[in-house]
């Protein structure tokens, strides 16, 4: 999960969220949900992150940690060069400018009573000092680089299909030039033939503007094909991560195999004669996580030793880190 | 043109389920949607076939109107005739049709969470189609309850009768409505993307206990998806659906191997894929799908189709048979050919 990296834009070390559990009629304090547990990693200038896993995992609440969108429980997060971990509220005002988030559904974050002009100016009104028609010019400029038409500034989102909200969500995301986009399940609430169109629509942006994404997907087979590196989580901890090629040609942790197994391959003879590793029951509650490997009640391979004792992360390859006894 | 005519396969076991030419609408306040446009198939004994399409392509409302599942107004079934048992159902009277729905049929929906009913227990849920449908007594009724929950895997099933369904997780409330749907023994199951809320850990196992139960129970199904991966593993035939109408149908392995229609083939290549590969850009498909304000005149797929020609705008292909079973809806190959 330390990658050498000389300058990494975002580095997270034992990120740490934790939500609490209110009972009664005075609200006390019962247990918390250990929705991310101590997450170390870095992205690298112009990379892209892949994060995946199944929901509950904890994948949206990194998204919104990394993005101080949350009081972190504990740990320490440096946006390039700056420790923004325990920062006011007032001082992050000034970062937050930096860093920007796209949204899973288009339809519900992006208010129906604005034009989409003013929705994608909104953040300039907020940040910048742009006069009137400056702010015109810069929205017209955005739905450009998004692939829309910039006489359409005047419309609102209803007018719009799936695919073409979600690039105005992009555009706005994009209107403060920022170096960093956390893009949480952008495209889950997509059909595939325009799931396609927005992803290709991202690596151009990233291409063209040196963007760093953070991509939180549970779509493994799109998270291969945009991601340079993955980390796959599992009840609020990372389990491992990777190079992308390394990671899905030749996972370590059981947990990762039986994810990639779980994906249908869409060639009926590759599926007539592949075998799935079916992992038995579903993800323990977050509140009570079990003891040792957190993976352990549903590993195939567990060993006495993963119910008792939390396997540290190793390094197998460089850059490849799983977190398994069972491995080395 | 019927769909018995149009199927050359080999299988020529009377079907359980035959759709013929069914046309569905919506009265709208912006106007009619014509949501199917003269859909045909048919279901063997024991068959799986997958629908797949994009969401608007009129899957699950070619299922809802042979269900008599849409609410009319604003649904108007215009025309067709669904074959079942030696009836249309489409014909008879609501109270029959109550009689086959969640008997003869089963269904399952997307979402476990909205089908099931919060406030009753879930053991009420499963033992009140066998008491309605099959008239056993309540014991009776608790026990096959509870086999029927072992079979689709539910861990102490005994117990869990008296829990009701926001005690379980999305793939265990899943597990319930398969439960429930193959309650009354159904001789045709039809799920509408069953699997599409859950995670693919959780849609790998009901995807086993669904290879699992068809060997057993051997029904007839209709699993409606987007996803061409879950298609390319458990259907033995395949329609593609587009604007309201399947475009082509074949066997699985036929369909993927060998697809005809422009719309397949874009479809397949946009599926990104978790075997290693060149990462180029992906493949997408230019363009929205078509809104059904009439009935497609030219083919729906022309504005968005990159080998149209003149005859794709002159009028909207039928379907017909490229030999093997294989339908298709497409001018281009008529030419070719």
């Amino acid at each position: 999960m330390l990658d050498a990296d000389p300058a990494p834009l975002v580095s997270a070390r034992n990120l740490t969220k934790h939500f609490p559990i209110l009972r009664g009629v005075i609200r006390r304090q019962v247990g918390v949900v250990k929705a991310v547990d101590g997450l170390s990693f870095d992205i690298a200038r112009g990379e892209t992150l892949g994060l995946v896993g199944e929901s509950g995992c904890g994948k949206s609440t990194v998204g919104r940690a990394v993005l101080r969108l949350y009081d972190l429980t504990e740990g320490s997060l440096v946006f390039d060069g700056t420790e923004i971990g325990a920062m006011k509220a007032e001082r992050l005002r000034d970062v937050r400018p930096r860093f920007q988030m796209i949204f899973q559904d288009p339809q519900a974050c992006l208010n129906p009573r604005m034009t989409v002009g003013s929705i994608i100016a909104e953040p300039l009104v907020e940040h910048t000092s742009f006069s009137r028609a400056d702010r015109q010019q810069r929205v017209r400029e955005l739905l450009d680089a998004v692939g829309l038409n910039p006489n359409f500034a005047n419309r609102y989102p209803h007018e719009f299909s799936g695919g073409q909200r979600q690039r105005i969500g992009v555009a706005r995301a994009l209107a403060l030039e920022p170096d960093f986009i956390v893009c949480d399940e952008p495209i889950a609430a997509l059909d595939v033939s325009i799931q396609a169109q927005v992803v290709n629509l991202l690596e151009e942006l990233q291409e063209k503007l040196g963007l760093t994404y953070l991509f939180i997907s549970h779509d493994l087979s799109m998270v291969r094909h945009i991601a340079d590196r993955v980390a796959v989580m599992y009840l609020g901890k990372i389990v491992e991560t990777g190079p992308v090629d390394a990671l899905y040609d030749d996972p370590q942790h059981p947990y990762t195999r039986a994810l990639l197994s779980a994906v249908p391959i869409p060639d009926p003879v590759v599926e007539a004669t592949r075998s799935h590793i079916i992992l038995e029951g579903d993800v323990p509650n977050p509140a009570n996580p079990p003891q040792g490997c957190r993976f352990c009640t549903r590993c195939p391979q567990a060993k006495k030793r993963c119910f008792t004792e939390e396997p540290p992360p190793r390094e197998i390859a460089p850059g490849h880190i799983a977190a398994c006894h069972l491995i080395g | 043109m019927t769909a018995a005519s149009l199927n050359a396969e080999p299988n020529t076991e009377a079907s359980v389920l035959e759709v013929e030419n069914l046309e569905t609408v919506f009265h709208t306040q912006d106007g009619m949607v014509h949501a199917v446009n003269g859909v045909s198939f048919e279901l063997k004994p024991g068959e799986l076939l997958g629908v797949v399409g994009e969401s608007g392509s009129g899957k699950s409302v070619t299922m809802m109107s042979l269900l008599k599942l849409l609410a009319s107004p604003p649904a108007e079934i215009r025309k067709g005739a669904v074959r079942f048992e030696g009836r249309d159902l489409l014909q008879i009277r609501d109270e029959e049709m109550r009689r086959i729905r969640g008997g003869r049929i089963g269904f399952i929906f997307q979402d476990p969470m909205t089908s099931l009913n919060p406030v009753f227990t879930v053991g009420y849920q499963i033992v009140e189609p066998l008491r309605l449908h099959m008239g056993l007594g309540k014991k009776a009724a608790e026990d096959r309850a509870v086999e029927l929950l072992r079979l689709v895997g539910i861990p102490s099933a005994r117990d869990r009768l008296s829990d009701y369904p926001h005690q379980f997780s999305g793939g265990m409330r899943q597990r319930v409505m398969i439960a429930i749907a193959l309650a009354c023994d159904p001789k045709v199951l039809i799920a509408d993307e069953p699997t599409t809320a859950l995670d693919v850990t959780i849609q790998a196992q009901i995807l086993e206990i669904i290879r699992k139960l068809r060997q057993e129970l051997g029904m007839a199904i209709v699993w409606i998806t987007h996803d061409l991966g879950v298609v390319a593993g458990i259907a033995d035939r395949v329609a593609v659906m587009y604007g309201g109408a399947i475009v082509e149908q074949a066997g699985v392995r036929e369909l993927f191997a060998n697809p005809q229609h422009p719309y397949t083939r874009s479809l397949l290549k946009t599926m990104p894929s978790v075997e290693p590969g060149a990462r180029e850009t992906l493949y997408s498909i230019p363009g929205q799908p078509p809104h059904l304000g009439e009935v497609p005149r030219t083919c729906p797929f022309g504005p968005r189709c990159d080998q149209a020609f003149e005859a794709c705008q002159a009028s909207n292909p039928a379907l017909r048979s490229v030999g093997n079973g294989h339908l298709v809806a497409c001018h281009w190959e008529a030419v070719d050919a």
